[in-house]
């Protein structure tokens, strides 16, 4: 039942990012209301789809990837709902539905079957740990899609020629201030996640720390991150130069998530791993 | 009843004769009642604004009337009909509706979407309203024409972009800063056109304004009319780190600030953002400015630029504006033609046979052996109250539907009987055609 909803959901991301584009480049308002409500149908369809799962898996669907995109997508086209309603950001959604779309194909491509957990790694750090990620990792996203609409209109800005997308996208304090924002809260989450991973990997195996590639990345990560921040809060990188900074570091948090799962395969090859046990 | 508008506007007239057709505020009344009392005209508004000079006129008929408007004209400013013809416009029905919809939101201004158009429609109004030459035809028409106006500049972005260079400034200072009500502008140079921009700046929130100038005596001067600071011409440098916008706009014949000045001044003010708008001819500002992070140098070419961006930007949305026009013409049309005689009567025969025959049915389905004839007598009994009690309404409006006050009498009695929904109106006359 949970896979009629998932390609429903899909569809109507596809129809969303097609209608968002024609909003771009014809600025009607009658259009961008038709884009909203796609989008935010799409959102009802996809949360209807994890309740589903988590019905029929018997189990809060963080586990394995395919699960984790599903909801990672569901929870930023959320977030496009939020910034509608506080800050009447219609034009995020040209951003964002194209976004969810390519993680819900990509969730496609993944093996979706309900992945049994070995007992080992029953604990309720495994969800906590799993939202905090993914709560994280939404908020860079969005610090990345900030950042995208910043060089977008500082270029227009900068090369003097108004035309376009000038006209849809808000100012630029209010983009830099957004993205800075977002980012303010993706790093105490991912900090709490990697905290609550440590738990959990204690919890698990007996161990707080054990060198795994996934681990080192997120400490990688997050010192990067950290970076960020405290150039932002102490150096005044603002605008151009943390815009350019964030996308290149949610760029990096993708390829290596990806390579990771390439090399170590579901939940950091812990599944597996647990099965050992 | 039909709507007449003569007039001309910017497009059709040269100046020459539009100031001579001009009806200053203070002879709109007189005019307007010779125009009621002497010619063929119902009701009347003048529009007289600098670009256009508009009689809305309603009358039976047609032709009469707006041959009777252009005499008017012709009379009250005494130039032969000959000269005028040439220049006027006239528009009837639904043409005349949608001239004045596109009017008063300003889609046939020089300026498209300018918003002062719409007081000034707005002023016509009050004017006729005031001399008693708005009947129920121009009341409805001028108060349908406010609404269309305000929802076309509600639901399209027709007025959102500037179009003149001082407020294109500002825009693109809003477009960096989001709010300016933390922000601190400097003028270097204190020409006119700097003050204009300025004086917009301030009344979007800029709080503190600095004031440079050769002549220090003109800079105190102009800083008093804002309540800004005035500052010695070669101190300007000192105080870029703690202003957002500059504008400069002195005489000297070359760059008075470097990209050097600026990177040092944008280390000290951490980067944030600063806005240059060089408005003198030759320049003041190196160009090269703009090449680095948060500085965003404009000069005049570029603020004319923006200008006609703009306008091409307000010529994509009167095309959405046009189509909320037509969709509002159909409406106001449908009451129009609500204002015949005959549908109203049919309608309200229609009505009280409705209530007529429900109330029967219910009289009925409440004795158990009622006999045919019995159910007859019931039945014509209530077509026999019907039809008294609606002998003199009808008569009357046969008789004086066609009247001085005959367009109101008719939408009184539609609102008297609920027969307001036009809708159904016309959808059970095309039944009963077909």
């Amino acid at each position: 039942m949970s896979h009629i909803f998932f390609h429903i959901t899909a569809g109507l991301y596809l129809v969303a990012t097609v209608v968002f584009t024609v909003y771009l480049f014809t600025h009607r308002a009658a259009i961008v209301k038709t884009a909203r409500a796609v989008l935010l149908a799409g959102l009802a369809t996809h949360v209807a789809t994890i309740l589903l799962r988590w019905h029929e898996g018997g189990r809060f669907p963080t586990t394995t990837l395919h699960e984790v995109l599903t909801l990672s997508a569901c929870i930023i086209v959320a977030a496009y709902g939020v910034f509608l309603y506080k800050y009447k950001l219609e034009v995020l959604g040209a951003f964002v539905a194209p976004f969810a779309l390519v993680m819900t194909i990509a969730a496609s491509l993944l093996p979706s079957e309900i992945v049994p957990l070995a007992p080992v790694l029953e604990s309720y750090w495994l969800p906590i740990h799993v939202i905090l990620a993914i709560l994280g990792n939404v908020f860079f996203a969005l610090t990345c899609v900030f950042g995208i609409m910043y060089l977008i209109q500082e270029r227009y800005l900068k090369a003097r020629k108004l035309k376009g997308l000038f006209f849809l996208l808000p100012s630029l304090d209010m983009l830099d201030d957004l993205s800075y924002r977002c980012l303010t809260y993706g790093f105490p989450l991912l900090t709490l996640a990697m905290i609550t991973g440590a738990i959990w990997s204690e919890y698990s195996f007996g161990s707080y720390w054990m060198w795994k590639h996934r681990q080192v990345w997120s400490l990688i990560m997050w010192g990067l991150y950290a970076g960020l921040l405290h150039g932002r809060i102490t150096s005044g990188w603002r605008g151009r130069k943390s815009a350019k900074y964030s996308i290149w570091a949610f760029v990096l948090l993708v390829v290596t998530s990806t390579i990771i799962y390439v090399l170590v395969g579901e939940g950091h090859g812990l599944i597996i791993e647990g099965q050992r046990h | 009843m039909n709507i007449v508008i003569v007039g001309l506007n910017h497009r059709t007239a040269p100046i020459e004769i539009r100031e001579k057709l001009c009806f200053p505020a203070e002879v709109v009344g007189a005019a307007l009642k010779s125009l009621t009392n002497d010619y063929a005209v119902n009701e009347a508004v003048i529009i007289s604004t600098c670009n256009r000079v508009e009689i809305i006129g309603v009358s039976d008929n047609m032709e009469k009337c707006a041959w009777d408007t252009k005499r008017f004209l012709s009379d009250y400013h005494s130039i032969p009909l000959e000269e005028l013809d040439e220049h006027l416009y006239v528009h009837t029905g639904a043409d005349a509706v949608k001239h004045t919809f596109r009017v008063a939101a300003g889609l046939d201004s020089m300026v498209l979407g300018e918003p002062q158009i719409l007081g000034q429609v707005k002023d016509a109004y009050g004017h006729a309203v005031n001399n008693n030459t708005a009947g129920i035809i121009i009341n409805k028409l001028s108060h349908k024409a406010f609404s269309v106006a305000k929802r076309i500049r509600t639901e399209t972005k027709i007025g959102a972009s500037a179009v003149s260079i001082s407020f294109a400034a500002v825009e693109l200072a809003k477009k960096i800063f989001g709010e300016l009500s933390n922000k601190t502008a400097m003028l270097v140079g204190a020409g006119e056109m700097a003050e204009l921009a300025a004086k917009h700046l301030l009344k979007s929130g800029v709080k503190k304004i600095f004031v440079a100038n050769r002549t220090y005596e003109r800079a105190v001067n102009m800083a008093r009319e804002f309540d800004g600071t005035p500052i010695m011409f070669r101190e300007f440098p000192h105080h870029m780190k703690e202003v957002d916008i500059i504008i400069a706009s002195t005489a000297a014949p070359k760059f008075i600030i470097s990209p050097d000045d600026i990177a040092e001044a944008m280390n000290e003010r951490k980067n944030k953002p600063m806005f240059f708008i060089d408005i003198s001819v030759p320049r003041n500002i190196d160009p090269l400015v703009n090449n680095l992070d948060n500085a965003y140098v404009y000069d005049i070419d570029d603020l004319q630029g923006v200008v006609e961006a703009n306008m091409r930007e307000r010529k994509n949305e009167a095309k959405e504006a046009e189509a909320i026009v037509l969709s509002e013409i159909e409406s106001f049309h449908r009451w129009v033609k609500s204002l015949d005689v005959v549908p109203t009567i049919i309608a309200l025969r229609q009505n009280l046979e409705r209530i007529g025959k429900n109330e029967l049915e219910r009289v009925v389905a409440e004795f158990e052996n009622i006999t045919d004839k019995e159910r007859k007598a019931l039945s014509s009994m209530t077509t026999a109250i019907i039809n008294k009690v609606l002998h003199a309404p009808i008569m009357h409006l046969k008789k004086e539907s066609n009247g001085v006050d005959g367009d109101r009498l008719i939408d009184v009695t539609r609102r008297l009987f609920d027969l307001e929904d036009e809708e159904a109106i016309v959808k059970s006359k095309k039944v009963n055609e077909d």
